[in-house]
Formats: structure tokens, sequence, C-alpha cells
């Protein structure tokens, strides 16, 4: 047992104010989505003609509580931003009181800007790219809901209520996944991603059950002032169980299978689910959890080891995808390894990763919207193949898309070269295997979105016959430019460290380590590996002509890429034949086992039923007979008793 | 000699006493009135009296004085005779509560077609011109209302009864008026008056057993009184085998009456004989009064001789319920099944009976085993007098369809009546969420703190076996489809008749207190153990 002052780490204490003045708004921000899903869940078909309008509405008046709170927030004291709202007692049985808290503190309101805001934004695009959908009203209630989940969990002030979010998430992604679920493949997706999460859920689930055993609490606030008392193995394995939990949400190897299948889903969704919401949630769970995970080093390494493999392997799937959709998908993957390998650094690299997380908010939305943009005007194809030349047909997409790319490729100036070369920093600084695996990542991430960017938007036209591309409507292009400033812009939070500051009440200070190299080495070093990156995406892809179906005579890598590295197969293998075995033996035990002996034993008793029913023959005489048996068993039984 | 005058406490005797007078003003009502009011005066006399009863019963409960420093509440009344205490007071609200529910079940005249299940003219012979001409007159007994009465004003002074000649006075007024009303079905006469025939003679049978035991601990003790022979029974006065043989004797007529095996012969042949509404009342209050009665006489008057009389009931409990359970797996007919079922639950309820008695041995928060009876019965009572409910409007051609063959199918074509009645059964069977897991539990805690764990574990066994054959009736109504007839048409299925209110509304309050006993029980419970402990 040690002190909390004796951690290895300073491990930052929850101590939050009540809300009072316009924090006690905060509930709203969850409120009002939630009560758009509700309106436009029970009003029917008599919603349907402005409930789109209803939808945006709620999530822009929540982005705009969001951002009045922030303001406020910016100006208290930095030991006072931590408040908390308690709106009743959600569970009250014996030991386990919880409350439904809402903790709101520097990290909750990057996350409710960030949620609500491209939520928002994508709320508006989709306007447009549903008009046409006889269920467009559902959808908007379904967004509404993945909004007022994904702001639950980011909001609660304990693991209950993070898991209220985070099964609420789950819920409105199995819908909106399904969305379109006249389409075979759409069910399966989200059926899909709906299983894959629940292995997460069971992580998460046992988790809470073992703190709340631990430590008689759920609550942020109470385990961050009392986790260092407890044991490092209790709190490894807690750990750990919140990494499975993280994977499963944020699509980290093992549990990857679910996001690529999950682009079966309208565009809108997957920039929903791939920016703003749902797979930053592992990410935010690991950070919110530093107090478990500063006191667990062995859990910290596997969250490492899981970000890299992760960050390798949605940057190798990306390469190799034709769909466009997929590729980004990957290329999601991957940027959520970075993030988790930021989160996984521990001090140094929580801030980090929330800045990624929020930078690749910006540009993963703009270029998935602008994915939809491009779809809608090539009649919802998703081939590459088919694409080609687009810059012209679609400048406005073009540019933003250009905007996001530039971004996501880390070119200097650019949000994502900001926050990317952070955490490679970072982790050479920690562990340069690590490092230079992630420096890795980051050139073959500039190889697989010059790919998609050459296919899509240059190189010669390779469209269908009929089809006549054409720039979408303002509606949907307007979300995309802003978008694109703010994937331009978004290194500004980086300006004087601010958001290093901003967080170190959450997530606590590093002491500053010295990097292997110099700043300035490591920088220009990330941006050549970059360069050669492009250059091969140029030379391979650029230069030549795309065929139109893909070629088959191609290397091992490239076949297992597009088999999503196998992804299926070793899931397959791991859980879905054991899985199927098990049920198979356990269905097979009960069938002649359990009912065996439940058969058995009725008919056994139905027999001794049968004999005995002979008894009650309708005599009265033999019922005399049988009392006068029973006077003699009563007294005998005394005597016996008594006597002997 | 000086005739003392008795004092009788009339305010708290008031309950007993006016349903005693209720019943005798129904006898009037019956020798004046001329037939064509007599229904409508008797129903609404009988009605009126029970719910007057109740409410003075809940008058005496909330004004009954603390004795023994706060652990039991009441007084001796009527010079010593009838202990009015929380146990009691409990006791008279339930068989009161279920009396209500009979009540309705006995006026409901829709489902025959405009008459009551009773007989139009008990003497007329079965298959007679005499019998043809009362049915074509629409006549009928009305006289079933104050026969009820008198058989409540039994119930109640049976467990209220503090010496032994007046509980034998109360078994025998408890029991006359239930072999009449036994008799008085309207349909399968013969089977009807088979049945009360055979009940009276059983019931004659053990009553001289009891009266015999009654005389034999008279020449232990010396005295009729509760108190008195637990007086005799702590300084014991050498007379061992006189009290055991007497006791055991007591023990006899009043197994009998709860029917405990090997004395449930009567049980499945009168269920089954007895018009299904006196069916329905006699299951429920008359095991209410009984195991009162039971209680009584061997909690305070054999009290301290516990560890004499309760191998003996070790070894009845286990019979019974194993006998209960296991034979009512092979009956086909719904009355039959439920009265092996209430044969079963009596085992159960001996089971309760065997438990931990004093306050000082319980664990915090745990009831004793006099309140977990108390609570059973409430629990038994609700679910035995809406499932016979529900059997008196299942019917086909032939009346009644109590076979179970005629219930396949039942949950679609009447899903609601259906429901009801496999509520009842969840909760005879002890399905969480409804009353009776509530009261098995209470029972089963509190004989397996007494160490009566063989008891236990048989009931526990005999819970399984009798969740099969509950089990399968939900089956058959729900899940199966009717037997094809050798002509390859459908055999004939019963049908619901619609009935009036009165049997709805007391099917309807059955649901509705099995549902909310086993969601919420403390406030049922509570009213348990406050009604505290027996004055002795």
């Amino acid at each position: 047992m040690y002190s909390l002052s004796e951690a290895a780490h300073q491990v930052p204490v929850i101590e939050p104010s009540a809300a009072d003045g316009t924090f006690s708004l905060l509930w709203l921000v969850i409120g009002l989505p939630l009560l758009g899903a509700v309106v436009l869940l029970l009003g029917g078909r008599a919603t349907d003609r402005w409930g789109h309008w209803l939808g945006t509405l709620m999530s822009l008046a929540s982005f705009a509580v969001s951002l009045l709170l922030f303001v406020e927030l910016l100006g208290r004291d930095e030991g006072d931003r931590s408040i908390t709202q308690h709106l009743y007692d959600w569970i009250a049985v014996g030991d386990l009181q919880v409350g439904m808290d809402l903790l709101y503190d520097p990290l909750s309101a990057l996350f409710l800007l960030l949620i609500t805001g491209v939520g928002s934004l994508i709320h508006v695009y989709s306007i447009g790219y549903m008009e046409h959908d006889p269920r467009r009203r559902r959808f908007f209630a379904y967004l509404n809901l993945f909004v007022a989940a994904m702001l639950m969990l980011v909001l609660a002030e304990n693991y209950l209520g993070l898991f209220l979010g985070w099964e609420g998430v789950g819920l409105a992604s199995y819908l909106l996944i399904g969305f379109w679920q006249h389409k075979h493949s759409a069910a399966a997706a989200a059926k899909k991603a709906f299983v894959i999460n629940r292995v997460g859920d069971i992580g998460m689930a046992l988790a809470i059950a073992l703190l709340f055993t631990t430590f008689g609490t759920t609550s942020f606030t109470a385990i961050s002032q009392v986790s260092g008392a407890a044991e490092e193995d209790t709190l490894t394995a807690v750990g750990l169980l919140l990494l499975l939990a993280a994977c499963g949400k944020s699509a980290q190897v093992p549990l990857q299978a679910w996001l690529l299948d999950a682009m079966e889903g309208p565009t809108p969704v997957s920039a929903l689910i791939h920016a703003a919401t749902m797979v930053t949630a592992g990410v935010y769970l690991v950070v919110r959890s530093n107090f478990i995970f500063e006191l667990a080093p062995t859990a910290q390494t596997v969250v490492v080891i899981v970000a890299t493999v992760t960050l390798l392997w949605g940057a190798v799937i990306g390469c190799a995808k034709d769909d466009i959709k997929k590729a980004l998908a990957g290329s999601t993957m991957s940027q959520i390894g970075y993030m988790m390998l930021g989160a996984g650094l521990g001090v140094a690299g929580y801030a980090f990763a929330i800045f990624h997380l929020i930078t690749h908010g910006f540009f993963k939305a703009n270029m998935f919207l602008g994915a939809g943009s491009v779809m809608h005007g090539m009649n919802d194809d998703v081939d590459m193949r088919r694409y080609g030349a687009l810059r012209h047909a679609m400048p406005i997409t073009f540019l933003t898309f250009a905007m996001g790319y530039l971004a996501i490729i880390g070119f200097p100036g650019f949000s994502g070269f900001w926050s990317k070369d952070k955490i490679i920093e970072t982790a050479l600084a920690e562990n340069w295997v690590v490092g230079v695996l992630a420096l890795l990542g980051a050139g073959i991430t500039g190889f697989y979105m010059t790919r998609l960017m050459l296919m899509t938007f240059f190189t010669t036209k390779r469209w269908k016959d009929d089809v006549h591309p054409h720039e979408s409507p303002g509606v949907m292009t307007v979300p995309l430019v802003v978008l694109a400033a703010l994937s331009v812009l978004g290194g500004v939070l980086l300006l004087g460290d601010w958001i290093v500051d901003w967080l170190a009440p959450v997530v606590g200070e590093a002491p500053h380590h010295e990097p292997p190299l110099p700043i300035i080495v490591i920088t220009l070093l990330t941006v050549a590996v970059v360069a050669v990156g492009v250059a091969a995406a140029w030379f391979l892809v650029g230069k030549r002509e795309v065929p139109l179906t893909p070629p088959q005579d191609v290397s091992f890598a490239t076949r297992a890429a597009r088999a999503d590295l196998y992804g299926d197969g070793i899931n397959d293998l791991l859980v879905g034949r054991p899985g199927t075995a098990t049920v198979r033996g356990l269905v097979t035990g009960d069938r002649t086992l359990v009912d065996g002996v439940f058969t058995g034993g009725s008919s056994g008793i139905k027999a001794v039923g049968d004999l005995l029913r002979r008894l009650q023959n309708g005599f009265v005489r033999s019922y005399a007979l049988s009392v006068l048996g029973g006077v003699l068993l009563v007294v005998l039984a005394l005597l016996a008793v008594n006597l002997a | 000699m000086d005739f003392v005058k008795p004092t009788i406490e009339y305010a708290e005797l008031a309950p007993l006493l006016i349903v005693l007078g209720g019943a005798c003003l129904g006898v009037v009502v019956e020798a004046f009135l001329p037939r064509a009011v007599r229904r409508t005066v008797q129903v609404a006399l009988a009605t009126v009296v029970l719910l007057a009863a109740f409410a003075t019963t809940i008058w005496v409960a909330t004004d009954l004085a603390e004795v023994a420093d706060g652990a039991a509440r009441g007084l001796l009344a009527a010079e010593g005779t009838i202990v009015v205490d929380g146990p009691t007071v409990f006791l008279w609200g339930l068989v009161l509560l279920l009396s209500l529910g009979g009540v309705a079940l006995f006026a409901e005249r829709r489902i025959e077609g405009g008459v009551s299940a009773f007989a139009g003219q008990a003497a007329a012979l079965p298959g007679t011109e005499a019998e043809r001409e009362v049915s074509t007159r629409g006549w009928e007994h009305t006289e079933v209302y104050p026969l009820l009465l008198f058989a409540v004003g039994g119930m109640m002074l049976f467990p209220a009864s503090n010496d032994l000649l007046t509980m034998f006075v109360a078994l025998e007024v408890l029991s006359l008026p239930l072999y009449l009303l036994t008799g008085l079905a309207r349909r399968r006469r013969l089977l009807s008056q088979e049945a009360a025939l055979k009940y009276f003679l059983l019931g004659a049978f053990s009553s001289g057993f009891f009266l015999y035991g009654v005389a034999l601990v008279y020449g232990f003790a010396g005295s009729m009184q509760l108190a008195a022979i637990a007086e005799a029974v702590r300084n014991d006065t050498g007379n061992q085998g006189l009290l055991l043989v007497g006791m055991g004797m007591l023990a006899v007529g009043l197994l009998f009456k709860v029917g405990a095996a090997p004395f449930q012969g009567w049980t499945p042949d009168v269920y089954q004989g007895a018009p299904t509404a006196v069916t329905a009342f006699m299951s429920a209050a008359t095991k209410v009064a009984a195991f009162g009665a039971l209680l009584r006489l061997f909690y305070v008057a054999f009290g301290s001789d516990r560890w004499s009389w309760q191998p003996m009931m070790w070894v009845i409990a286990i019979l019974t319920m194993v006998v209960g359970a296991v034979v009512a797996v092979s009956q086909t007919d719904v009355k039959r099944m439920l009265a092996y079922s209430s044969v079963a639950h009596t085992g159960f309820l001996l089971t309760g009976v065997l438990g931990v008695q004093g306050a000082g041995e319980l664990a915090d928060g745990q009831v004793t085993s006099l309140q977990a009876v108390l609570f059973y019965l409430a629990t038994y009572g609700v679910a035995t007098l809406g499932a016979f409910a529900v059997v008196t409007l299942v019917r086909d051609s032939n009346g009644e369809a109590t076979h179970f063959d005629r219930w396949a199918g039942l949950g679609r074509r009447s899903p609601w009546l259906a429901g009801a009645f496999a509520l009842y059964l969840l909760s005879m069977a002890g399905i969480p969420l409804t009353a009776g897991f509530v009261g098995k539990w209470a029972v089963f805690t509190v004989a397996m703190s007494a160490g009566a764990w063989p008891v236990v574990l048989t009931a526990i066994a005999s819970s399984i076996v009798a969740i099969f054959f509950y089990v399968r009736y939900i089956r058959i109504m729900f899940f199966a489809e009717p037997d094809v007839g050798p002509d390859g048409h459908p055999g004939e299925v019963a049908s619901v008749t619609t009935p009036s209110l009165l049997t709805s509304a007391t099917i309807a309050a059955g649901v509705l207190a099995t549902i909310v006993i086993g969601v919420v029980p403390g406030p049922v419970l509570d009213l348990a153990s406050r009604a505290g402990d027996f004055i002795r």
C-alpha cells in the first residue's frame, strides 16, 4: 500500500464542485437530443414532414448549450473546472448506490463540443443526403438517439452511467448501420457490429463489477481518490477489462472486424460513427480511467501493443480496398490506433490522444461526408475503380476533401500534422520500437490516402455509362466547407500547448522526457516518411492505368489486405468455431443428459403417482382405514420418540 | 350457589358475533321472505355482514392492547374461552376476505344460464319428475348463504378458541355447513351427494378422534384451557402416555381438516364433487382456519413439549408433500389436480409449522414460523380461490369441463382468463415475482433455521415435482392443439363462459393480490409480523 503522493505518477484526483448558474443547464445537453429522439420515435408519421428539422434543431441546440458551458468553463480557475450535477438517485440497492450524476470537466467539455458540433453538421448534411428516403424521420430519430447516448457516455460521473451511454451507442449504431434493413448485407453488418460490441461489453460489465467489489462504488470521483490504495493486480485486471471494452467500441484488434462492414449504413452514419462518436468512446474510456491505468503499468503496456498492432493493421487494409468507404474505414481503424497509442503512453500521451481525436473528428467527418457527396453524384457507386477525374465535376467536394486528405497524411501546417506528430514524438520518447512502427504507419497512411485521392479525383474517367457526376446541393456542401476549415485549422488547439494545459487537471502533467532525437529532426523524419508513401502511391497508382476490375495476379500481402487481413477468419477461428462447438456440445448434453434425467425422473414420478392413486379408490371404508393407519402412525411416532 | 353473569367482551368479539348473527338472520329471511326476492336479500345480507365483520376486524386490530412486553397484543374474551390476539385478527381478516370471494362465486348466475350452481331442491331425487319440475321453475337453494355464514363463523371461532371444547364446537360449526354445501351441486348431483356423504362420514370419524384426544388431554392436565394444559405439560404430571396419545388424537382431528396425508383421502373426492364455488371457498378458507387452530393448539398448549411432537410432524409433513405432489402428477382432472396441489400445500405449511417459534431464536429481520405460516396462508388462499373461480368458467355442453384435454388451446381462445389461471398456477408453484414464491421462501427459511433440513429438502423436491404438473397445464392451455377425435374431427373443447362482474372481480382481485404480494411483499409480511405472537 502506498499513498497517492508516493505513486509513480501523480494521478489527478477528481474533486468536482456542484453545478450552479449556467452549469445547471448541463442536463439539457443530453436532454435535448433525447427529447428529439423520443418525439420523433413516438410521434410516428405525424412528424414525418418536419422530423428532420426537429432532429437537426435539437442537435444544434445541444451544441449551443455545450458552447455556452464551454465559455463559462474557460472563465473559471484551472483548479475549479470540474462540475457535477446530481439529477436523481438512479439505483439504490443495498450497498450499491448509484446516482444519475453528470461530470463536466475539461475532458468532457471538449467531447461535448466535438460530438454536438460535428454531430450537428452531420445532421445538416443528412437533410440533403436522405432527402429521398421515405424513412428519413426515423433516421433523424436514431441520429438524435446516437448523439444523446454518446453524450451520456462522456458526461456520466460513474462507470454505470457511462455504461448506459455505452449500450445506448451500441443500440443506436445497430439501428443505424442496419438502417437499410431491406439489404441483407446491411442487416448482417448491423448484427455483426452489435455482436462484436457485446464481446467488448462483457469486459465493461466485468470491469464495473470488479470496481464495485474493490472500491464499493462506481463513481469516478470516489475511485480516483482511493485507486492508489488498491492492489496493482486488481487494477491491472480492471485495466485489461476496460481495454477489452475499448477494443470493442473503438474497433481495435482483435475486435476490429465490425468496422469495415459497418459501412453498410448510410454515409452520414459512417461519418458519425467514425468521427464524432462511437469509435472515440474507447479512447475516452482509457483517458477517463487514467487513475486506473496510471497505477497498472502492465495494462498500459497491453494498450500500447494493441494500439500499435491496430494502427498498422488498419493502414494495411486501407491500402488494398477499392471501396472508398472501406478504405476510409481502414484509415479510421489506423487513426484510432494512434489515439489509443497516445492514451496507452500515459500522462505524456493522454492530451495528444485527445488532440488527435478532435482533429481526426474534423478531417474524418470531412472526408466521409465528402465520400458521401461523391457517391451521391455517382449513383451510390462506391467502387473507386469506376471513379476518376472527379475534381472537375465536383469542385467543392474535391477541394474540401483535399483539405481532409492533407490533414490526415500530416501535411505540415494542417491539423493532422500537429496531432499525429505529437503522438509519434511521444512514442519515440517512451519506446523507440513503438515510435518507429508509428512512423511507419504514417508512411502507409500517406500511401493509401494518396491512392484514394488519385483514384477518385485524378487519373482518367472510368465512369459507368449512365453516371453523370454533379456537385451536391448546398445543404451538403456547407458542412463540408466548415469541416474542411476545421481540418485545416484544428492545429490551433496546440498553440502554446493550450490543450495540454487545458487537460492537465484531468489527466495530469507529464514530467518532461527528452526525445532521443531533437524534435525538429523527428518532424522532418515524419514528413519524409509520409512523402515516401505519397510518392509511392503516385508512381504505383497515379502514373499507371487503373484497371476496371481488381487484378487477380497480386502478391500475398495484397490478397491478405483485401480480405481485411483475415480478421473475420481469425474471429471465426478464435470465437466463432469454439463458440459453436461449445453450444453444440451443450445442446447435446442438454438433450441427452438433462432431458434424460428430467423425462426419466418425471415418468418415474408419474409411475409412482399412478401406483399411489390406486389407493384413492373412492370407497369411504378405505379412506377410513387410511385415517386409522394415520392415527397409528401419529401415535406410534409420538410414543416412539418419547418413550424409547 | 350464586349465578355469576359471565362477562362478554362484545366489542372485541363483534366480528364473530356479526357473522353468526347475520347467519341467524339469513335463516329468518329464508323462512319469511317470498322466493322471488330471497336471493337478492340473501346475497346482500351476506355481503353486508361480511363487510361489516371485516370493518370491525380492522377496528379491533387497531385497538388491541399490548401484552407480554409487547411481544403479543390482544386479550382473553368470553371468560377465557376465546382469544382475540394478533394472529386471530389476521386470520379473521383473511377468512372474511376469502368468504367475500366465496359469496361472489356463490351468487354467480350468468354462467349456468340464469340459475345458480346449486341444486334447485336438494331433497328431490336426481333424475326424477320432481327434480325436473324444480328445474323448470328455476328454483334454487338460497340457504347456501346462511350456511356459508355459519361456516365462516366456525372458521373464525376455530383459531380463536382458547380451550379444547370451544375448539371442538368450532370444528363442528364450520364442518357441518360445509358437508351440506358439498351436496348441493346442480349438475352431477350423485357425485356431489356421494362427496358430501363421504366428507360427512370421514369428518365424523376424525371428530371422534379429536374428541377422544380432548378427553385424554383433560385426563392428563385436569383442564380444558390451553394455558392450563401448557402449565401441566411444563410441570409434567407424570402421566406422559396419556398426554402423548391425547396429543396424537387431537393432531389427527386437525390434520384431517387441513388435509394432510394419510388423512387426505377425502380431499380429491370432495373437491371434485362439490359445486366448484363451494370448493373454492372451502379449500381456501377451511385451510386458513384449521391451520390457525393447529398452530394455536401446538404452539400454545404443547409448545413447551415441542420435541415430542415435532418428529411426528416431520413425518406427516414429508408424507403429505410427497403424496400431494406425486399423485397430482397423474391427475387428468383439473379439480382433482388442484385438490392434490392443496394437499401438497398443506405439507409446505406444515414445514412452516416446524420452524423456529421464539423471537429470541431469530436472526435480524427474520420472521417467526407463525408469521411465515400466516403469510403463506394469505398467498395460498388467494391463489386457490382464484384458480377454482377460473375453473367455474371453463365449460362445455356438459357443464364444467374439468378434464385437462378439454383445456387444450384455451390460451389462444381466452388469453386473459388462461393468463390468470397460469398466474395462479405459477404462484402455487412458487415462481419468483408471484406471491407464492415469497410464501414458500418464508416457510422454508424458518424451517431451515430450526434445523428441519430433511423436511425442507423434501419440500424443495416436491416443489420441483409440483412445477411439473402446474406447468403442464400452462403448456396445455397455451401450446397444445386440441386432440383430433377418431372421426377426424377435433374433439370437443371447452370454452370460457362470460361471467358476471362477481366472478370476474374475484378473479381480477386475486390476480392483482398475487402480483402485488409477489413484487412488494413488504406490507403483507409486515402485517403478519405485526400480528405478533399468540397470547398464552
